[in-house]
């Protein structure tokens, strides 16, 4: 557990934390991107971190989203049949 | 003159970003008139269509009735449809143009392009990390340190309490951090169509999804912590 956190690091655990996101996405710089990973190697706690954001933004996929109703769904599909058989 | 007309139609499609395969054959399913294909595309795209509307408007209402005039300006301009784009984002487009068109835009509370307060500051407490006169400036304290959670958030035990608890912290997370982060995380889109969705930057983009996605860990951080079902590492 000791020794995690040193000269060894170019970012501290403060800094990553908020830089997860653009790691994630792929937006940094080749150099801060090693530097992130050198980081990870090194501190279990920002893996930690980054593991629980990665698990989270998968977890938020499930939380149950609002459509149309059935009726209005069947409309559309009406309307697009009618189109189709009619304005051609 | 060299006419290559197959090669140059080739590059400018290229250039344009070419349809993917996968589009031009719902697209050609589509006008041709198949109501199964149109039925899957209303199934699958309303929620998302539902979720951009709802940006726009300050009623649920208003906001279905956006989503189905969108359907009903798709059927009718399916065969202007050129392929420059997505087709998801040319549908999006319309949608855009519809919000605006019945003259709701003025209902956004926030305008998209600045960046307000709470968009500023660390997303985690700063107490949770050593000092500048610490050993080791900047991380973690042993109190602050994030402590695995034992069962995954998608493990059928606690899967519909996660569920549950992040819709409520999704609920409660700052407007345009909620929208980004429905829009990509709870939808699936892309980094670019939510930018184009939303008429904001990328990096605009990549601060709100960052600062929205901090607040829904942090509320599932308290879930296991209530629950007692962390363990440190």
């Amino acid at each position: 557990m000791s020794g995690t956190h040193g000269d060894e690091f170019d970012i501290a655990c403060r800094e990553l934390v908020e830089i997860v996101t653009d790691y994630l996405e792929g937006a940094l710089e080749p150099a801060m991107t090693a530097a992130v990973e050198r980081h990870l190697v090194l501190c279990p706690h920002c893996e930690v971190y980054i593991e629980q954001m990665r698990e989270t933004i998968s977890a938020v996929g499930h939380v149950p989203v609002e459509t149309l109703s059935e009726q209005a769904k069947a409309d559309l599909v009406d309307a697009f049949r009618d189109f189709h058989t009619t304005d051609r | 003159m060299i006419e290559e007309p197959g090669l140059l139609a080739a590059a400018l499609s290229d250039a344009r970003g070419l349809l993917s395969e996968a589009d031009t054959e719902l697209v050609d399913r589509l006008r041709a008139g198949d109501a199964d294909a149109f039925a899957e595309l209303v199934e699958d795209w309303s929620p998302l269509m539902l979720r951009l509307a709802r940006t726009h408007v300050s009623t649920q209402a208003s906001a279905e009735e956006i989503v189905q005039e969108t359907w009903l300006a798709v059927i009718r301009g399916l065969d202007r449809f050129e392929g420059r784009s997505s087709l998801r984002t040319w549908v999006f487009r319309i949608l855009t143009n519809q919000a605006k068109t019945r003259g709701v835009r003025e209902a956004r509370i926030v305008p998209w392009s600045s960046v307000v307060p709470e968009e500023q500051g660390p997303t985690v407490d700063p107490d949770r990390f050593r000092g500048p006169d610490d050993r080791w400036p900047g991380g973690w304290t042993v109190e602050g340190r994030p402590s695995a959670w034992e069962a995954s958030p998608e493990s059928s035990a606690i899967a519909g309490e996660i569920r549950d608890r992040l819709a409520v912290a999704l609920a409660e997370l700052p407007e345009r951090q909620r929208v980004v982060v429905s829009l990509r995380d709870v939808h699936g889109l892309s980094s670019d169509e939510v930018c184009d969705a939303l008429g904001i930057t990328t990096a605009n983009q990549r601060v709100l999804l960052h600062r929205g996605r901090a607040g829904l860990r942090a509320s599932l951080e308290d879930y296991y912590r209530d629950a007692g079902a962390g363990v440190m590492v």
